[in-house]
């Protein structure tokens, strides 16, 4: 079972390591705004494959507040980026 | 019993981590913002799903309220973020018009810009 979990890990670190490439090239803000919300839900999902593998409940409330959290900053930046011509 | 879960909750969560890895090739190659957006909200939003469901394998029974409320939560953001998202690339000229196929939001602007 411990081989399911690192392989999980090594996974979500390679979709990771792609988003940041997209984060670092990414033409517009709005690729930017779209590649961090994705590694925001990769975060969640890595500490869920934690909760899994030691079966620990403490960080659970934790996946809730970064689900939250990258719901709001991707409003509010797609918001800035609309409200502001030098943000494009 | 405990067997089972172990493979069910190995599939789900080999699958969710192929779905995000999936969402992260989507999101690198694809030629648009919007685009991107469809790989970010769908694939992503499905791979976090199966690994929620492989988490909630594992784990005692009490947490599985609070995974699924995850979950919801997860289920009831993309699509807003999307749509907020979609909207300011439309705006914002990230998206090129004409390689659009249907393009009812132009119509739309212009009828607000005109009712002020």
């Amino acid at each position: 079972m411990d081989a399911v979990f690192v392989l999980t890990v090594d996974l979500l670190a390679a979709s990771a390591l792609l988003t940041v490439v997209r984060i670092v090239r990414g033409p517009t803000v709005l690729d930017r705004i779209v590649a961090l919300d994705v590694l925001v839900t990769l975060i969640v999902t890595a500490v869920a494959v934690g909760i899994a593998r030691h079966d620990t409940g403490s960080s659970v409330p934790l996946l809730l507040v970064l689900t939250l959290l990258g719901f709001i900053g991707s409003i509010t930046a797609a918001h800035l980026v609309e409200e502001r011509e030098d943000m494009r | 019993m405990r067997a089972a879960l172990d493979v069910l909750s190995a599939v789900l969560l080999l699958t969710g981590a192929a779905f995000c890895v999936l969402t992260a090739v989507g999101v690198l190659r694809f030629p648009d913002p919007v685009c991107r957006l469809h790989a970010a909200a769908k694939a992503q939003t499905l791979g976090v799903l199966l690994i929620l469901g492989g988490t909630a394998c594992q784990v005692s029974a009490h947490h599985i309220v609070s995974l699924a409320l995850v979950a919801v939560f997860q289920l009831a953001t993309v699509p807003v973020v999307g749509q907020v998202v979609g909207r300011t690339a439309y705006r914002t000229g990230a998206v090129h018009r004409e390689s659009l196929v249907a393009d009812e939001l132009e119509a739309r602007l212009a009828e607000d810009e005109r009712g002020g």
